[in-house]
């Protein structure tokens, strides 16, 4: 039998502790467990029996740690194969009566994956893909993933599994007692994430007792509609005379496990300290009850690697700003592969309050699928939001959706046929939230009746892929009633038919409707709240609109979305004293501030008020001062006259030791505000970015995670106005050649954390003398020292920042 | 490990004891503002000459720069719930080869770790962290704020160290009623003990599974305030 028609009708009952049962057996500390698979294999079998006959219908194969980092592939091989036959013999021996089912076991590699750790995502799902297949080869009925204490990290096994074999695959992540999982994700982003990938079943296990993990196993059942499993350890550890017991016993263990069942748990076993005893109880217990049917919790998510954001209860904003079109600074930022740029805007979005960030980057002349990919790694390792991406690009699509770490929403699909053709087989296979514009082959339908039956024609084709009504969403399309003032009647009444009459959520990207008129936020955000009154899930918009989000937090204290109206509250008290009728916008969240000379003057006299806002750090000050400048003085006056003068006080007190590496930092933040409003302004002109020093190139070596130091100068660097080249971290020594030589950079600064990554400095030292034999390199790093930059052959060591700039200005000089 | 300090100190260890890692999670520690500008780059002379005038001639725990003092009151606030303290050790006894390096349940060669326990009888190897929640704020600062990023690197550092404080001295003082002397906590890194020993310290502690700590190809930890060191008693 499968075991997908046995758990139809069926609680599953799974396997105990194994660890602790063979430390007993004399496994020593640090010792592989799965060498054990060939060297005492009568002691596997012994154990993996004795959990067959306690009433084990699962066990897991003794292949939890059985991957290609920890073994070479001929013993990889070896020590699946023989999990399996152990595991096989421990089977037919047993006396247990129920159906029994043998599992690749799969834990986590080992290795943190990016951005936290160092390790690729695509090389995890290499490494996990070896396991799989090798597991399949030997017979495995099914594959369980578990333990996985990182949401990209399961991503990655999973995707494993799904590309290499058919099996069914159940994913039980690890909790702490916060509820979360060690990088962050909530039950309910594991759920939606997994469940969007088609796991089997999915639950928790290890890391607490059943009655800590109540709390968790609550939030699964409330959103999943697969079934729902679970495998706490014997309660928590404790050191007891020397050794680690733990505190809850069989009786007590299967009587938590049994309320748990009840609750509409399907799936149950133990982990760590849990032996056959505890197993046999859960069994006893199980045998009892009458399962509780798994159902379609209909609920429509999206996920970051935090958190889910549910569509349907409450609307739901969307920040547009990440889209070159139409904005000149934006594409220039894109071009020149700006990155912090861009995650600038998303994070200030993220503090103007929306909920789900757009991602559009496709710009003609770049390389969209690459961007896409960098920009969703990069937006994902500084927020939190769930990424809508948006692109018509498949390719790009899909690059987008295989690296982010959540279940993503996808922009978008229409009623043509080849579009849909294109895009549903990659929700099917990575999971999705998609939106659905009603067009097709004839165009944008003028009435509301025409986009109704778009959307339907959708839902027909989306079904066929296994993407059910609640993971899509539905654009029915704002036109500008400029053009025809019948088009937002269309519109709201497509809302209204498509939420009530199909019941599936509406998104709109509203700013359309005004396009032409003057004075567009208030029709903008006028048909807002329209068009929220007729059932509106969704708005891409525009979040520094004060029109918009006015809409938006009365909607939803007039709409009992907002308990005791403690947002709105929260909101209007945050709002600037008076806003500008008709305000066309807020600027930048942090803008808010009037401009003016600065408070308390501290300032030496000398110093005028934007170079004050810049030494003292003053962020918002240095910003506004540099608006109102930028009215009658000319971008690159201003940066001459008073940005370079002021960070040369701050950068000689540095100097000096009179004041601190945060308040130079503080200050080159106060001057990057300053600058960002005058690249704004240069933006407008046709030249862009203006004349720039020579260039710079930076990384932070091989194998050398630790960046902030490099981050550091390079701020600093580019303060001064030098054409800095960014290449990262762990950069191989051979990229950083290819950037010098394509630039043809006078000059390099490497850096290094750690005494272990020293050796690829040279190695790149190395390779740039033969290579690119004009280029000047200087290195810094906490291990550096002079002595250390003289051995491997480094033309100057510099402390800090400041000397970087000093040097930099000298081999300028020189040029 | 009172029982392991009692038979340590009645010489009862024969060595063969089963090495057991201890788990633990702690309670916030008390935050000590003036370590975090310590380990942002403010040197200790300065705080303590900003200190003054305070009873006990402590640490300056707030820094005369008003906006600096602003952003650190942001970056705790910032900070706050993303920590969690947690602990693993193990307690063995100390053999000595024939040349009398000593004998640990992980492999190592080192001098001045021989310096270091001499007179011991015994370890405590432990592994802490507070937790990848910080790494998640540091990304999120360290690139668009980097003054933020820099003071959370700082308070990253002065969690982790304050809760090996916590533990330590709850080591210190077990040792104390029993008689016995704790050296200074040692790390891989310092000295000639080279980090390459973590992969086998850390396996020793379960601190994968455990704390959650793992590493890279260079032996750097994630979380990245984590910590790890060896406690010599005598």
């Amino acid at each position: 039998m499968n075991i997908l028609d046995f758990m139809h009708d069926n609680f599953i009952i799974l396997d105990g502790g194994m660890g602790t049962l063979l430390q007993e057996a004399g496994l020593k500390p640090g010792e592989l467990p799965e060498r054990w698979n060939v060297t005492h294999p009568e002691e596997i079998i012994r154990i993996q029996r004795s959990y067959f006959d306690a009433g084990s219908n699962v066990v897991l194969a003794n292949t939890f740690g059985a991957n290609c980092l920890k073994f070479d592939d001929e013993e990889l091989t070896q020590l699946i194969n023989a999990a399996f036959d152990n595991a096989r013999r421990a089977k037919a021996e047993s006396s247990g009566k129920q159906e029994k089912f043998i599992a690749l076991d799969i834990g986590p590699l080992g290795r943190l994956l990016k951005p936290y750790g160092d390790y690729e995502f695509e090389d995890a799902v290499s490494a996990y893909a070896k396991t799989v297949r090798t597991g399949a080869a030997a017979g495995a009925d099914l594959v369980f993933i578990e333990t996985m204490n990182d949401s990209y990290d399961t991503k990655a096994a999973l995707l494993a599994v799904k590309e290499n074999c058919d099996l069914p695959v159940f994913v039980s992540n690890a909790y702490g007692s916060d509820g979360k999982l060690m990088t962050g994700a909530s039950p309910a982003a594991m759920v939606a994430m997994l469940e969007g990938m088609h796991a089997d079943a999915i639950g928790a296990n290890c890391s607490l007792g059943p009655d800590q993990l109540i709390g968790v196993m609550e939030e699964y059942l409330e959103y999943a509609s697969v079934p729902v499993l679970i495998k706490p350890n014997a309660g928590l550890p404790r050191d007891e005379g020397g050794k680690t017991v733990y505190d809850v016993y069989p009786p007590e263990f299967s009587e938590a496990i049994k309320k748990l069942l009840e609750k509409g748990v399907r799936i149950a076993g133990g982990c760590c300290g849990t032996t056959p005893d505890y197993i046999k109880a859960v069994a006893e217990k199980a045998a009892a009850l009458k399962p509780v049917p798994v159902t379609d919790k209909n609920r429509s998510l999206i996920s970051s690697y935090t958190h889910v954001v549910e569509f349907g209860p409450s609307p739901i904003l969307i920040g547009e700003r990440i889209n070159p079109t139409g904005k000149k600074r934006f594409q220039q930022a894109l071009r020149e592969s700006d990155i912090d740029y861009i995650l600038g805007e998303g994070l200030k979005q993220a503090d103007a309050g929306v909920q789900v960030l757009d991602v559009n980057v496709g710009l003609p002349e770049i390389d969209e699928p690459a961007m896409i990919e960098r920009v969703a790694k990069e937006l994902q390792a500084v927020t939190d939001l769930p990424l809508q991406l948006d692109t018509s690009d498949p390719v790009a699509m899909e690059r987008g959706l295989r690296c982010y770490n959540g279940k993503a929403m996808v922009n978008s699909v229409n009623g043509k046929e080849e579009v849909m053709e294109a895009v549903f087989p990659l929700v099917a296979k990575y999971g999705g939230f998609v939106v659905a514009l009603t067009l097709d082959e004839g165009g944008i339908p003028e009435s509301a009746q025409e986009r109704v039956r778009i959307a339907e024609k959708i839902i027909r084709k989306a079904s066929e892929y296994g993407i059910a009504k609640k993971n899509l969403i539905f654009d029915p399309l704002a036109m500008t009633i400029s053009a025809d003032t019948k088009a937002a009647l269309a519109t709201i009444e497509a809302v209204h038919e498509i939420r009530h009459g199909l019941g599936v959520n509406t998104s709109l990207g509203v700013s359309n409707v005004s396009f032409g008129l003057p004075s567009r936020n208030i029709i903008t955000s006028t048909f807002f709240a329209l068009t929220l009154e007729q059932g509106l899930s969704a708005a891409i918009m525009n979040p520094y609109s004060y029109e918009m989000m006015n809409v938006y937090h009365a909607f939803k204290a007039l709409h009992d979305l907002d308990a005791n109206c403690t947002e709105y509250i929260e909101y209007a008290q945050n709002l600037p004293a008076q806003v500008p009728a008709g305000s066309q916008s807020a600027g930048a969240a942090s803008g808010t501030q009037g401009a003016g000379s600065p408070q308390g003057s501290g300032g030496k006299p000398a110093v005028s008020p934007l170079q004050n806002a810049i030494i003292r750090g003053l962020k918002e000050q240095a910003g506004n001062i540099t608006r109102e400048l930028l009215k009658e003085t000319a971008p690159l006056d201003i940066v001459q006259q008073e940005v370079i003068p002021a960070l040369d006080i701050v950068g000689k007190d540095f100097e000096e030791k009179k004041v601190y590496l945060p308040q130079l930092l503080m200050a080159a933040e106060a001057s990057k505000e300053a600058f960002e409003e005058i690249k704004k302004e240069m933006a407008k002109s046709a030249d862009g970015g203006g004349p720039k020093r020579c260039s710079f190139v930076i990384a932070t070596v091989h194998g050398d995670i630790h960046d902030i130091g490099k981050n550091i100068v390079k701020l600093i660097l580019e303060n001064y106005g030098f054409d800095v080249h960014d290449l990262g971290k762990d950069v191989p020594e051979q990229t950083v050649v290819d950037k010098v030589v394509e630039l043809h950079a006078p000059i390099v600064g490497l850096s290094a954390l750690m005494t272990t990554t020293v050796p690829a400095m040279e190695e790149t030292i190395r390779l740039l003398r033969e290579q690119a034999p004009w280029a000047k390199v200087t290195v810094g790093g906490a291990v550096m020292t002079q002595e250390y930059a003289d051995r491997i052959g480094a033309d100057k060591y510099c402390r800090d920042a400041m000397e970087t700039v000093r040097y930099a200005e000298e081999v300028e000089k020189s040029l | 490990m009172k029982e392991f300090l009692e038979r340590l100190k009645a010489g009862s260890l024969t060595g063969n004891e089963k090495i057991i890692p201890i788990y633990n999670e702690y309670d916030k520690p008390e935050l000590n503002r003036s370590e975090i500008l310590r380990y942002a780059g403010f040197p200790a002379a300065v705080l303590r000459a900003q200190g003054k005038g305070k009873k006990d001639d402590s640490f300056c725990e707030v820094p005369t720069d008003e906006e600096l003092a602003r952003r650190l009151d942001e970056v705790i606030e910032l900070a706050k719930g993303q920590f969690i303290y947690r602990l693993s050790y193990v307690c063995a006894k100390l053999g000595r080869d024939d040349e009398g390096y000593p004998v640990l349940p992980f492999e190592q060669h080192s001098d001045d770790l021989k310096k270091n326990l001499e007179n011991c009888e015994g370890v405590i190897i432990l592994a802490a962290t507070v937790g990848a929640g910080i790494d998640r704020l540091i990304r999120r600062y360290e690139r668009t704020e980097p003054a933020t990023g820099l003071l959370l690197q700082g308070m990253g550092a002065e969690r982790v160290e304050t809760l090996v404080d916590t533990f330590n001295d709850e080591v210190n003082k077990a040792c104390e009623d029993m008689g016995l002397k704790a050296h200074p906590r040692y790390s891989p890194g310092y000295g000639d003990l080279p980090i390459t020993v973590q992969p086998d310290l850390l396996k020793l502690l379960e601190a994968e599974k455990r704390l959650g700590i793992t590493l890279n190809a260079s032996y750097m930890m994630s979380p990245s305030k984590s910590v790890t060191a060896i406690i010599g008693i005598g």
